[in-house]
């Protein structure tokens, strides 16, 4: 059987790791290659690293650290953050990184999708979607590494998760943005509206305080992965421990 | 002892470079078969459609090349698909090492299609070079959305709604249906087998 996915999410700022609550306020937790290194050999069955602030500032991810992280680990990761063209992706893709990762540039050009399934196949395709919930209906958000650009899009999260994947995303992180960083649990009640019509893999973002939190999200919203980070940054959690309590709780799990 | 590194200009091409690197493996990126010439064994890696990846293989001499191999070869991924007669991926003929078909997988309740995430190797053929001192129950991680049936050539299997050839082998022709690239100890193990196997 396919074991669920424990993704450890590294947000990249200016080459260092941070992480910050409710996206604001960043501080500093790491080198990025340490820190992959570290995650890898604890067990993580894989890594997203998103640059916080390539969207609103439209930089775009430094392919260097992309070949120094995929030289050091050996479990598959995804890049986020800034791609906004097939060369943008190529170059992270043929760096080492096994997917990436389009959020805000999809929202802005939805075609995008198309191009990148079309040219690199839908395996390595995710599409990131920050949802929120605003008068009873959960919505997208763009430009959410930045507070002061950050704002809400006319599309529905539901339409725009069967949009995407009929597009040709080959997997979708849902970040729910109203738990991200307070570690009070996943959105179980959003992620499990998503996952009836999501096609492709399904990973759980924003929320993850303890390991009761990820035994929930996986057994009441069938989620195929929960993304997490600063339980992991922070060591609230350990992630073989957690991989092995999970097992106990009959979770299917790489351990 | 080098390895020829077929270049099939696809994406993980860096990531199975940095692997045989962790395993101190020389080796060299063989564009055509004249590059492979001083190398003992060879790996195909490859992710994306068949039918682009053939047209690769075709245009760079590798095709007929690999049809008259008489070193070891190991598939990746796509690269393992590309061992058999024919893939209903882009409807088109493969190199033809491997009698079968590669045909679209269809998980049914087991999950979402593609099969993507860690998956346990099972149903270990006895004697199996690529498979020693692992046991069955160890996961690898794989990404496909098409798969070989099982059949003579299965040496190892996965279950993700079908039986899925995870392992594919005829005589000195192999192939990983996975990423042993990117599955952490055991897919280094394997690779490390393929390594110190028997060369031509």
């Amino acid at each position: 059987m396919l074991a669920r996915r424990i993704i450890p999410c590294l947000d990249v700022r200016d080459g260092r790791v941070v992480k910050g609550v409710r996206f604001r306020d960043h501080e500093d937790v790491g080198d990025i290659v340490e820190l992959a290194a570290r995650y890898s050999a604890a067990g993580a069955d894989e890594l997203v690293f998103y640059d916080i602030s390539a969207s609103p500032e439209a930089r775009t991810v430094e392919p260097e650290w992309v070949g120094r992280v995929a030289q050091v680990i050996d479990i598959p990761f995804c890049v986020a953050g800034g791609i906004r063209s097939l060369d943008d992706a190529r170059a992270r893709l043929f760096a080492g990184a096994d997917k990436i990762s389009v959020n805000t540039p999809a929202l802005e050009n939805p075609d995008l999708v198309d191009a990148l399934a079309a040219e690199f196949g839908s395996q390595c395709v995710v599409v990131g979607i920050d949802s929120r919930l605003n008068d009873g209906q959960w919505w997208c958000h763009k430009n959410t590494g930045d507070p002061t650009k950050s704002s809400q899009v006319p599309r529905r999260t539901l339409d725009w998760v069967a949009e995407v994947t009929r597009r040709g995303a080959g997997e979708i992180v849902l970040n729910c943005m109203d738990q991200d960083g307070v570690r009070e649990g996943y959105d179980v009640e959003q992620l499990a509206a998503v996952r009836p019509d999501c096609p492709v893999p399904l990973i759980a973002s924003g929320g993850a305080g303890a390991m009761e939190h990820f035994r929930d999200v996986f057994q009441q919203a069938n989620v195929d992965g929960a993304l997490a980070a600063s339980v992991f940054h922070k060591s609230v959690i350990e992630i073989g421990a957690l991989k092995t309590w999970l097992a106990g709780e009959g979770v299917e799990m790489r351990t | 002892m080098t390895v020829a590194l077929i270049d099939t200009s696809t994406a993980n091409i860096a990531s199975v470079r940095y692997a045989l690197t962790r395993l101190n493996a020389p080796y060299v990126l063989a564009r055509t078969p004249a590059d492979a010439t001083g190398c003992d064994r060879l790996i195909l890696p490859g992710v994306g459609a068949a039918g682009a990846a053939m047209k690769t293989l075709d245009a760079s001499g590798w095709s007929d090349a690999l049809r008259a191999e008489r070193r070891p070869v190991l598939g990746l991924c796509l690269g393992m698909q590309l061992l058999f007669d024919w893939s209903a991926e882009s409807g088109c003929g493969l190199l033809g090492l491997i009698p079968g078909r590669i045909e679209r997988l269809d998980p049914g309740a087991a999950g979402p299609w593609p099969h993507m995430g860690w998956n346990a190797l099972e149903e270990f053929r006895d004697g199996e070079l690529l498979l020693e001192g692992l046991s069955p129950g160890e996961r690898v991680y794989f990404v496909h959305g098409f798969y070989a049936p099982l059949g003579d050539h299965t040496v190892a299997s996965a279950s993700y709604g079908q039986r899925v050839t995870a392992i594919a082998r005829r005589g000195k022709v192999a192939g990983c249906q996975f990423h042993p690239e990117r599955s952490a100890g055991v897919g280094a193990r394997i690779l490390s087998n393929f390594l110190k196997g028997e060369a031509s």
